[in-house]
């Protein structure tokens, strides 16, 4: 038995042969569906989710490898109002077909994260590992640096609002 | 939201009068709408929309949605006409059914086949709620005015919702076609407005919306290996110990329906012989066929080899060898005889793949009479007849339910994979879920055919383009037609406008399948036609821009009333506006260069000028400019998306996308050999869409074909180097 954080809740894999990888677990027996097939073998990035809070690829992890260890999906980014890289995504109406958007989502997001105001070659060297068919890419580095504007944003007001305790 | 009741009604309603609606583009298949017009109240006003209790309004888009935007931009049709408040309305994919028509996703057609009758389905829905609300107060109908989904009486200031109508309106009986009033583009208040792509939220959060994502109650998991030899059937294989894996449910031999596996959308079920292995989860099918072991036999298989392909199409076209005339105008020999110049160019494509990001996958119930599909497939609309035929069921028993497409590019035109899940499903007994490894997906292809055009023409002393000869090597499966996409279309420019021509044909022998790929012909002629155009103009001393427009002429349409046909005046204005866009003309440093190119497809007339600059092999493509007239834009967004995104998609595959086949079977397997275009490779993409007023014809595919022959003829700009074979990784050339 493996047991997983999934999104902040724990989840236990039974007779699941330990070889499988992350992406077939979670599409497959726990309900992810947000996690995309693409190719396989680490090459296309749709699979993308967060390990330990860092981007992976879902496929290239095996399920009999990841006891203890914490994985954030595209369903868990965001709780009770979007994240905001997934918010940019829609106002900036990147997707096509979208197959490929939860893997970049969750790239972009991760970039973010760590990296609130990022280069267009910080961008470019984060987004590689993500491909799209329909070439979306031109609408996804707007909607990273819409994102990244509203998080700059946020972190500022947090970092002021965070003196004014201090100071108070 | 969440619309309280939303539920289409079945289409044997006795009730139902069927309004015929005519139908501008589509080839076959007749469109019809269905309305009510009964005693009994209810909240859908046609086939195509429901207004629901909580004031929501339901507009199902009839087409397939694989990314190019239609589940959002023909409900936007309709929602015009019907004066929605589009903030009410919920894009839903309506179901397979007789009543939507031709639901297929091809040919960039969705938006003009269903123009009108989008218009009419909405303004019909809007003319009975403003004929239910005249009723309701009394008034008479033109005291009545509708907007953002309420009617008002402006006089007695009384308003209503359209909720608070519906159930009248759907007593009222469906207006004749001569009261329906349809606005004039000046009136649109939603039509070309950015609006965002209706399943924006749902693919943002990851909602289990495409084909690979559905789930039935009961069923199992199967992968299909089939002969990499494509023709090879299997013999035995390793059954029982593929049985005996863990997870594994059955493995068999399916021996297929007999082919030939050509690209036939419409009427055939065939299917290649290989072995089903059905488990509990996708990974042990998928880690069971390690262990298969296939005795396959290969007397029928293809032996092709994309190599000796090559080389015989070349020298066909070296030696001039002519097996097929095309077409042919004017006096081609006198006019290469006078001419001032010509040129001889011969122009290569190879073989590529559709490379979608969602591989094929299915889920089919089957294992009964009563059978049901749930599909990503562009063509939901011949299922149902030949899964009748393949199965032996009637056609009133299976039930086909379109889902999302992770990318289509006309690779889900064809449905083997929803006839290979339907057998495995029956005899199985239960419903399955079939899933095509990548690898899957690019070995059984319809590949994009590989071309070869040898281009002559013909300048005359006073510089203008007088004569054009095209010889075609066509990969021919019977050696007299062309396999789909490998040849030419008489249609394409400069056939029209140059007086004289001469197109003809020879075949090369090839088995591989090929089929429809973004811009079947056009994405391989345009490079070759619009390189060479290039080539004509360097060669006459003039400005490819200048001679460009001079070959076009200023005819107006070619074909006068053919939305298909060239117009010289939206032809003129798009080079124009895409060159002034791009700065044509401007000095440009050293190793640096600007190309253009111009093309219509699909109804839309094309220019695209790209920047690029060249070191050694590596070109860098910093920009690419894109002027498009496709009519009356509906969805500018979603418009603007397909521009930026076809240009990506083409720079993509000129760069290094190549299936080479040996033996009958594909090399390439996945992403790793087969390499799309990444973020640091691609350029900034600037879109300028005009409005000539035409009718709106589709974007998915017409900004393709520009992109390659830009590029080349922007590294010819900068280098000096011609670029006549593509991929351009072949010469050795690659784009960072």
């Amino acid at each position: 038995m493996t047991t997983l954080e999934i999104n902040g809740q724990n989840q236990s894999f039974e007779d699941i042969d330990p070889s499988m990888p992350l992406l077939w677990a979670l599409r497959d027996h726990a309900g992810m569906q947000g996690v995309k097939y693409g190719c396989g073998v680490g090459q296309c990035g749709a699979c993308t989710v967060w390990l330990d809070g860092f981007a992976t690829r879902a496929c290239q992890l095996t399920i009999g490898a990841l006891d203890g260890r914490s994985i954030t999906t595209i369903e868990g980014l965001s709780c009770d109002t979007l994240h905001p890289v997934q918010q940019a995504w829609i106002d900036n109406d990147v997707a096509q077909c979208g197959y490929c958007q939860a893997g970049q989502i969750m790239s972009a997001a991760s970039l973010l994260e760590r990296n609130p105001n990022p280069t267009d070659d910080e961008i470019e060297a984060a987004m590689a590992g993500n491909l799209c068919r329909c070439g979306t890419y031109v609408r996804i580095k707007s909607a990273i640096k819409a994102a990244s504007s509203v998080m700059t944003a946020s972190a500022l007001f947090y970092n002021a609002v965070q003196t004014e305790e201090v100071s108070a | 939201m969440n619309p309280s009741v939303n539920k289409i009604k079945s289409t044997d309603r006795r009730d139902f009068l069927k309004v015929s609606l005519g139908l501008a583009l589509s080839s076959s298949g007749s469109i019809s709408m269905m309305s009510l017009a009964s005693a009994e109240a209810s909240e859908v006003l046609n086939a195509y929309v429901g207004i629901n209790a909580d004031g929501s309004i339901t507009i199902y888009g009839p087409n397939p949605e694989v990314g190019q935007g239609v589940n959002t931009s023909l409900p936007m049709i309709v929602a015009e006409e019907l004066d929605a408040n589009w903030d009410d309305v919920v894009c839903k994919a309506a179901p397979v059914q007789q009543q939507y028509g031709m639901q297929f996703a091809g040919g960039s057609l969705s938006i003009p086949m269903r123009w009108d009758e989008m218009r009419k389905v909405g303004a019909t829905a809007r003319e009975m709620l403003l004929r239910a609300a005249a009723r309701e107060w009394n008034v008479p109908r033109e005291e009545l005015t509708a907007s953002e989904s309420v009617v008002r009486h402006s006089s007695s200031g009384k308003a209503a919702h359209y909720r608070d109508l519906v159930a009248l309106a759907s007593l009222i009986p469906v207006p004749d076609e001569a009261d329906i009033q349809m606005k004039k583009p000046e009136q649109y208040r939603l039509l070309g407005k950015r609006i965002p792509n209706a399943s924006a939220k749902d693919i943002a959060t990851g909602k289990p919306i495409f084909g690979i994502d559905a789930k039935v109650d009961g069923m199992v998991y199967a992968s299909f290996v089939k002969c990499p030899s494509i023709g090879g059937t299997a013999k035995r294989a390793n059954l029982e110990l593929i049985k005996a894996l863990p997870g594994i449910v059955d493995a068999f031999i399916l021996d297929g329906v007999p082919g030939p596996y050509n690209f036939d959308i419409r009427e055939s079920h065939a299917i290649q012989s290989g072995v089903a292995i059905v488990g509990k989860d996708t990974w042990s099918t998928f880690k069971a066929r390690e262990t298969l072991e296939v005795d396959w036999d290969l007397s029928a298989a293809s032996r092709d080899d994309s190599d000796a392909i090559e080389a015989e199409a070349l020298a066909a076209l070296a030696s001039g060898k002519v097996e097929a005339e095309i077409e042919r105008a004017g006096d081609v020999d006198a006019a290469f005889a006078h001419a001032e110049i010509t040129a001889d160019a011969t122009y290569s494509t190879d073989f590529v793949s559709h490379a979608q990001l969602e591989p094929q996958g299915v889920l089919v119930s089957a294992a009964t009479s009563n059978v049901e599909v749930w599909t990503s497939s562009q063509t939901p609309v011949f299922i149902t007849a030949n899964l009748a035929k393949l199965l032996d069921v009637a056609p009133g028993n299976i039930t086909v339910n379109q889902l999302r497409g992770g990318g289509g590019f006309g690779r889900r035109l064809s449905n083997e994979y929803v006839f290979e899940a339907a057998l495995i499903s029956r005899r199985v007994g239960a419903p399955v879920k079939l899933q095509w490894k990548r690898e899957d997906d690019m070995a059984f292809d319809y590949y994009r055919a590989p071309t070869y055009y040898r281009l002559q023409g013909a300048v005359s002393k006073s510089g203008q383009l007088v004569g054009w000869k095209n010889l075609v090597a066509a990969a021919s499966a019977d050696g007299k037609t062309a396999n789909y996409g490998a040849s030419y279309r008489p249609y394409d420019f400069p056939g029209k406008v140059v007086p004289n021509l001469a197109i003809e044909q020879s075949f090369v022998t090839s088995q591989t399948p090929t089929g429809a790929w973004r811009a079947p012909i056009s994405n391989v002629y345009a490079f070759a036609e619009q390189s060479f155009i290039a080539e004509l103009a360097d060669k006459a001393g003039q400005d490819h821009r200048d001679f460009l427009l001079n070959a076009i002429g200023d005819q107006g349409w070619i074909s006068e009333g053919d939305m298909a046909s060239l117009n010289t005046a939206r032809a003129r204005a798009t080079i124009e506006a895409v060159t002034k866009a791009a700065g044509w003309g401007r000095k440009l440093p050293e190793g640096r260069g600007l190309g253009l190119a111009f093309f219509l497809s699909h109804s839309g007339h094309i220019a695209e000028v790209a920047e690029v600059s060249v070191e050694g092999k590596k070109i860098t493509v910093h920009d690419v400019w894109v002027a498009a007239d496709v009519g009356q834009a509906v969805n500018l967004s979603g418009l603007e998306n397909q521009l930026q995104g076809s240009v990506v998609d083409g720079l993509s595959t000129l760069a290094a996308q190549r299936i080479t086949i040996k033996n009958g079977a594909a090399v390439q397997s996945n992403y790793d050999n087969y390499p799309l275009l990444r973020m640091p490779q691609s350029p900034r993409v600037h879109v300028s869409v005009l409005n000539s007023g035409y009718r709106p014809t589709g974007a998915g595919e017409p900004a393709l074909p520009p992109l390659a022959p830009a590029v080349c003829n922007a590294v010819f700009s900068a280098c000096g180097t011609r670029i006549r074979a593509l991929p351009i990784s072949k010469e050795g050339f690659s784009i960072v």
